[in-house]
């Protein structure tokens, strides 16, 4: 029998595992983003305090190989008494470590942002959260479009080594049938295929953000 | 219908006592002193790197002056009532509400369209009402021209029609006093004109404004009265007819030379 009829016989497995990837993935992204928004004003902030304590978060984030931070939410966490699913403790990990990757991008765009606008903010009499949500974010965002994509598809990336810790995802599911049939080429292409098309679409996503933030910056 | 007031008797909006600021080892201002009475129309003069745009930018607190204060309809600007502490942002953000200003560089907020700039702050500082505001902003948009052009966004607008919406998104404010920083300095030669016309017609109509501008012939025409800067220090200040006529110092015959010339 053909590895692909096998696959597409136990579709209903690969499919529910693309479903936790998506719901995984998206849910990552924008609560990442939203946190990450949060991470890169206290960055930019005025207070030494507060732009160390971000500064040491995002460092160490990207220093910590992904794989070992899920590794220690799974596993590490339950000796303090924290216990989690697989599913909650995957998602955990995966916004954990791209706050930072999405603080440090807002930021990059944050630090370019023409100062006259901000300044005609501040002119203007906006000042503290009114000021960075009113004049300076939106601007940031569209500015941010491109690399927010590429962080978005890092994090679907990231969601396949979800695996490790038995989280029901894509790579999990591929991996199910081709033990179960031993069809390792048609289980991993079909995965791929799946990874592949997210990836599309996202970048379609962001070609069309693309073109209504340029009309605004 | 009570006859028109002298500008010496009209009150005064802004008074600026002995204004000093350095960067660093460079003095950029030695004790500036300005008064601007209501309706007046001051154009700051000077040349290049003479403090007169950091002066323009201390009268609302953009530059923190190192001394001198600043008095705005009797309450000072960026220092208390009671003692000399500094104010805190809320503090100086209500009072720069009372201050329009047009850049340079326009500094309209891209993201939002030229209708929007517009209402941005009367909504989202001033709080007043959306409806009342968004009939202002028509009428205002109107006024500088540029009514066709509501919903587009900045980007989409030439420069002399950026900085008309950077005029109205002032006015949207109703502010006491608007201060002005090089408004045409960075528009090609033929759009400076619907710049300086809309500029011209608020003086006319009794606006209160601090210009600093390299246009002559506006400062000539427009200006009640004209101060001239050089090295951070005012060397002259008086009627246009007189200083552009009569200037009474060498420097500012030979800064009148120069641009003459051109």
């Amino acid at each position: 029998m053909n590895g692909f009829t096998i696959v597409w016989d136990n579709r209903d497995v690969l499919l529910s595992g693309f479903a936790n990837t998506i719901a995984l993935s998206a849910i990552a992204a924008v609560v990442s983003l939203v946190l990450g928004a949060l991470l890169a004003m206290a960055l930019m902030a005025r207070s030494k305090a507060a732009r160390i304590g971000a500064t040491v978060y995002v460092d160490a984030m990207r220093c910590v190989p992904f794989l070992l931070l899920a590794y220690l939410i799974y596993y590490g966490l339950p000796s303090f008494g924290i216990r989690m699913s697989n599913w909650t403790s995957g998602l955990i990990a995966l916004i954990v470590y791209n706050v930072a990757y999405m603080a440090e991008l807002l930021r990059a765009a944050w630090a370019n942002l023409p100062k006259e606008s901000i300044e005609a903010g501040h002119a203007f009499g906006f000042h503290g959260l009114k000021l960075v949500r009113r004049i300076i974010l939106p601007p940031v965002f569209f500015a941010a479009v491109p690399m927010i994509g590429n962080q978005t598809i890092q994090i679907i990336k990231d969601s396949a080594f979800l695996t490790i810790i038995a989280v029901a995802e894509l790579t999990q599911a591929a991996m199910a049938i081709q033990t179960t049939y031993f069809v390792p080429f048609a289980s991993f292409v079909a995965a791929i295929a799946l990874y592949w098309i997210t990836c599309m679409a996202i970048e379609t996503g962001v070609a069309f953000v693309g073109r209504v933030a340029k009309a605004r910056q | 219908m009570t006859p028109p007031m002298d500008d010496a008797e009209a009150p005064v909006v802004l008074a600026a006592h002995g204004v000093s600021k350095s960067f660093g080892a460079n003095t950029v201002l030695t004790d500036m002193e300005l008064t601007v009475r209501k309706g007046e129309t001051v154009c700051l003069l000077g040349p290049s790197g003479s403090g007169k745009s950091t002066f323009l930018r201390c009268l609302n607190w953009l530059e923190e002056p190192d001394a001198g204060f600043i008095v705005l309809k009797g309450q000072r600007i960026g220092i208390r009532p009671s003692g000399n502490i500094v104010m805190n942002d809320r503090e100086l953000a209500a009072i720069r509400t009372r201050i329009g200003m047009v850049f340079q560089h326009f500094a309209l907020w891209p993201h939002l369209t030229v209708l929007e700039n517009v209402m941005e702050a009367p909504i989202h500082v001033q709080r007043r009402d959306k409806a009342e505001v968004r009939r202002e902003a028509e009428a205002l948009l109107q006024r500088v021209g540029i009514a066709d052009k509501a919903g587009q966004y900045p980007a989409r607008l030439s420069g002399g029609q950026k900085q008309r919406v950077g005029i109205a998104r002032a006015l949207a404010m109703k502010p006491d006093l608007l201060l002005f920083d090089e408004p045409t300095s960075a528009l090609d030669p033929e759009l400076v004109g619907e710049v300086l016309a809309v500029m011209k017609d608020l003086a006319r109509e009794g606006m209160t404004m601090v210009v600093v501008t390299h246009e002559m012939a506006f400062a000539r025409d427009v200006a009640s009265r004209v101060v001239f800067l050089d090295q951070g220090r005012i060397v002259e200040s008086g009627a246009p007819e007189e200083f552009f006529t009569r200037p009474k110092t060498d420097r500012a015959r030979q800064f009148l030379l120069r641009y003459s010339a051109q």
